[in-house]
């Protein structure tokens, strides 16, 4: 979004400032094998102490928050600066996760839409590496219906009592923060009567649970609001606009994801389960690389992953000069959920029982650790649900790139307290 | 295909006009009804507009407006894709990106093609084998003045139309490839029908066919080169044509959704048909991607080309099928007449799916090409 891009307010060349990076950061930031990086497993807090301990020192370097304005403790650069620290950095550990949520969606958000005091305060504090932000949208009684919210914000004398609850909060129980997304008008339009609340995560009424995933993953979080106070300090824009600051969360979203973010410090992939399974290892492992069938099965799955980053490369183009409407991203979501079913299914397919079956011993120790593919198949479908679904991408692509008829909303126009909701 | 100059865009524009007005669905339908594939003099018109210069370095007598010939050619394959327009585009831009890497001796062959007084095809595949460029049965020996060949080459496109082809056969144990004028003795072409309603092949027989020793297109070391120089070529255009044929059936197939009713609606407001509707939107874009990507690799001559190509065939050649036969069902029973243009489209993209490598061939390309780099890595 360039329109919350300060000027640059630097008379340093951006080979200057790249010069400068380099040579700090090979002077302090550990070093790693860009083609084999370590891994952070955002399940686990150790790796969110180890990110905020490379920030703090990216922060002590003067090399945080490139495109974070000045007055929020980053350098009001402009993102040929960011690009330029990227490319450097391939080659260093990087606080990676730090990227998505906390900088690119959620301070990003903040800083289109938040009080002076909550730029001031939750960006400058995320850019020293002293805290964390979350985002706390989806509920368990919807998905994909993001803005049909119901957990409630009610007003007692001046302060807003929340109860409700929240779920799919990436690295929620990391977080320090969280942007709430609750329903503050019941009588009005579904749209209407919604307010954003930053939110204290150690704030008493609040209980958080992890949610644990069919391959074991616990990344994700549930919380509970029971009677959580909060102050009119807290809202994040103005009350009964809060879909206008979900609107620009899910905007910064969408850019993040594409690695469009001028936010986002470092660009490499932050753990192995972005990693593509990897087919030609597969067919030898078992055996099978001089098998035609098993080259066409690997062969095709490979041709994919290759037409996906083409996809992204082409989209971003024709988005930049106007041939396709900047929805178009969808495009790309699709496609990435489409690809990661066929690079799962190949590799299971291609692991054949070794997949399902620990079959590696000291015999067979090619074998050992395929049981991995069987695993990752039994989550496939993260990738064609999380960040709303295939099926919802579709919708946007035939009604707002293809001009099809919407869909019926039956909720339209209706205030929300007489919209039918979940049979219980 | 991607953003372009203002002489591209006129180059683009009257390649428009020209198959719009001489080479629309009705005219295909028409040569169909006459047995005729195409006609010479409209050829000569269209290499008049320059779509067989654009490979031909200007010192040969080619050029191209934008300097890039091969993103100017696949700009004409895709136009050509409309209307699944006739024309021997690709056998004479495979033959000319051949020549062009050898040319010594070949100059009047060039001036020839890029006039287009001359039309030339590759004949390169074999009776009963699939398409695998670098090995021949099709024999040459040393003669004292030249060459003579022996074998039977066949799915030479255009082949009953040529002056000439370009021959891949074996030379002392190694592949080599020869030009050979179609009307001197021992050389019998037979015509070979396709699914297609305009393109032909032919089979091209070669009995002790004498040649001079200048019908050799480049060296024994130099023409493995040339030969993957010519199948980029020839999958480059083939994708791109593609891209043409699904950017005319997807704009024609969703103008049919929203124009037909049913149960008093929009074909176009029923959602099990626009989710179709939207993974074919995604699908051509990714086809599109792809065969720019393929393009912009064969033209900076990338050591990537390879498998670009590989790449983009696989997936367009794929996708496509599926796409079309799609299209036919969202129109219903009016898609699988006769009067209707869809078969037009469906008949090129069968076609091109399996001439120059299956989409299964070019997976296995893929897995090999990725195989020898994780070898070396």
């Amino acid at each position: 979004m360039t329109d919350t891009m300060t000027s640059t307010e630097t008379t340093e060349s951006v080979a200057d400032f790249a010069a400068r990076a380099r040579t700090w950061l090979a002077e302090n930031m550990p070093s790693i094998d860009p083609d084999d990086p370590p891994f952070s497993v955002r399940a686990e807090q150790s790796s969110w102490d180890r990110a905020k301990e490379l920030q703090k020192r990216l922060y002590e370097g003067g090399f945080a928050g490139i495109c974070f304005p000045r007055e929020y403790g980053g350098l009001g650069l402009d993102h040929a600066y960011q690009k330029a620290f990227n490319a450097e950095c391939r080659c260093y550990e990087m606080p990676l996760i730090l990227n998505v949520p906390t900088f690119t969606i959620c301070a990003a958000t903040i800083l289109d839409m938040g009080s002076e005091a909550q730029k001031r305060d939750r960006i400058s504090a995320a850019i020293r590496g002293d805290e964390i932000l979350c985002q706390l949208l989806s509920e368990p009684s919807g998905g994909s219906d993001l803005a049909g919210v119901i957990t409630r914000a009610e007003r007692n004398g001046d302060k807003w009592i929340i109860n409700g609850a929240k779920t799919w909060s990436t690295s929620a129980f990391a977080a320090d923060y969280g942007l709430l997304l609750a329903r503050t008008d019941w009588t009005v339009p579904k749209h209407e009567g919604l307010t954003m609340f930053l939110v204290p995560l150690n704030a008493p009424g609040i209980t958080m649970r992890r949610i644990k995933e069919v391959n074991g993953n616990e990344e994700f979080c549930e919380e509970f609001f029971d009677g959580l106070e909060l102050g009119d300090d807290a809202v994040v824009g103005e009350v009964n606009k809060g879909w206008e600051v979900a609107t620009r969360q899910l905007h910064h979203e969408r850019r993040a994801v594409g690695g469009g973010s001028e936010f986002a410090s470092g660009t490499a992939a932050e753990n192995a389960s972005e990693m593509p399974p990897d087919h030609v290892g597969l067919a030898r492992a078992t055996g099978q690389d001089g098998d035609p069938r098993v080259q066409d099965l690997a062969g095709r799955a490979l041709v994919r992953r290759i037409v996906k980053e083409q996809l992204i490369d082409h989209v971003f183009r024709s988005i930049g000069n106007g041939s396709l409407p900047p929805n178009a991203g969808t495009l790309i979501r699709l496609f990435h959920a489409e690809t990661t079913e066929l690079e799962v299914d190949t590799a299971l397919a291609i692991a054949g029982t070794a997949g399902v079956v620990d079959e590696g011993s000291d015999d067979a120790p090619r074998l050992t650790g395929l049981m991995d593919v069987g695993v990752r198949y039994l989550s496939r479908q993260t990738g064609s649900l999380g960040g709303g679904s295939s099926e919802m991408a579709r919708n946007v692509i035939s009604e707002r790139i293809l001009g099809f008829p919407r869909e019926l909303a039956a909720d339209k126009g209706i205030p929300f307290n007489q919209v039918k909701r979940n049979k219980c | 295909m991607t953003t372009a100059n203002p002489e591209q865009l006129l180059f683009a524009s009257t390649t428009q006009t020209f198959l719009e007005k001489q080479a629309s669905l009705t005219h295909v339908r028409g040569l169909h009804a006459s047995g005729v594939s195409f006609q010479p003099e409209w050829w000569q018109r269209a290499a008049e507009l320059g779509w067989a210069s654009l490979l031909v370095p200007e010192e040969l007598g080619g050029g191209s407006v934008s300097g890039d010939g091969v993103a100017d050619l696949a700009m004409v394959a895709e136009q050509i894709g409309h209307t699944v327009a006739p024309g021997p585009l690709h056998p004479v831009s495979i033959v000319l990106a051949g020549l062009v890497e050898a040319p010594g001796g070949h100059e009047q062959t060039i001036e020839a093609l890029v006039s287009g007084e001359l039309v030339a095809s590759w004949a390169v595949y074999e009776p009963a084998r699939p398409f695998a460029p670098l090995l021949a049965a099709t024999k040459a020996t040393r003669t004292d003045g030249g060459y003579r060949l022996d074998g039977v080459k066949d799915r030479v496109e255009a082949g009953a139309d040529c002056g000439a082809v370009l021959v891949v056969a074996e030379l002392d144990g190694a592949v080599r490839q020869f030009l050979v004028p179609t009307d001197i003795p021992g050389v019998t072409v037979t015509a070979q029908d396709s699914v297609d309603l305009v393109k032909r092949y032919a089979r091209v027989r070669f009995d002790g066919v004498e040649v001079g020793e200048s019908a050799a297109v480049g060296t024994a070391e130099q023409t493995p080169d040339i030969v993957e120089r010519q199948r980029q070529i020839a999958l480059v255009l083939q994708c791109a044509e593609i891209v043409g044929v699904l950017d005319a059936v997807l704009a024609m197939t969703n103008q049919w959704l929203f124009d037909r009713h049913s149960f008093g609606r929009p074909l176009a407001s029923y959602q099990a048909l626009k989710h179709r509707a939207a993974d074919m939107k995604m699908w051509f874009e990714a086809a599109r991607a792809t065969t720019a990507g393929a393009v912009r690799a064969v033209a900076d001559r990338s050591p990537d080309a390879p498998k670009l190509v590989s790449v983009a065939k696989a997936y367009v050649a794929e996708r496509a099928p599926v796409m079309l036969q799609d299209c036919v069902q969202l129109h219903g029973g009016i898609g699988v007449t006769w009067e209707h243009d869809l078969h037009l489209f469906l008949r090129r993209v069968a076609l091109y799916r399996a001439m120059f490598g299956s989409p299964e061939d070019h997976h296995r390309a893929v897995y090999a090409l990725s195989s020898e780099t994780e070898a070396n890595a």
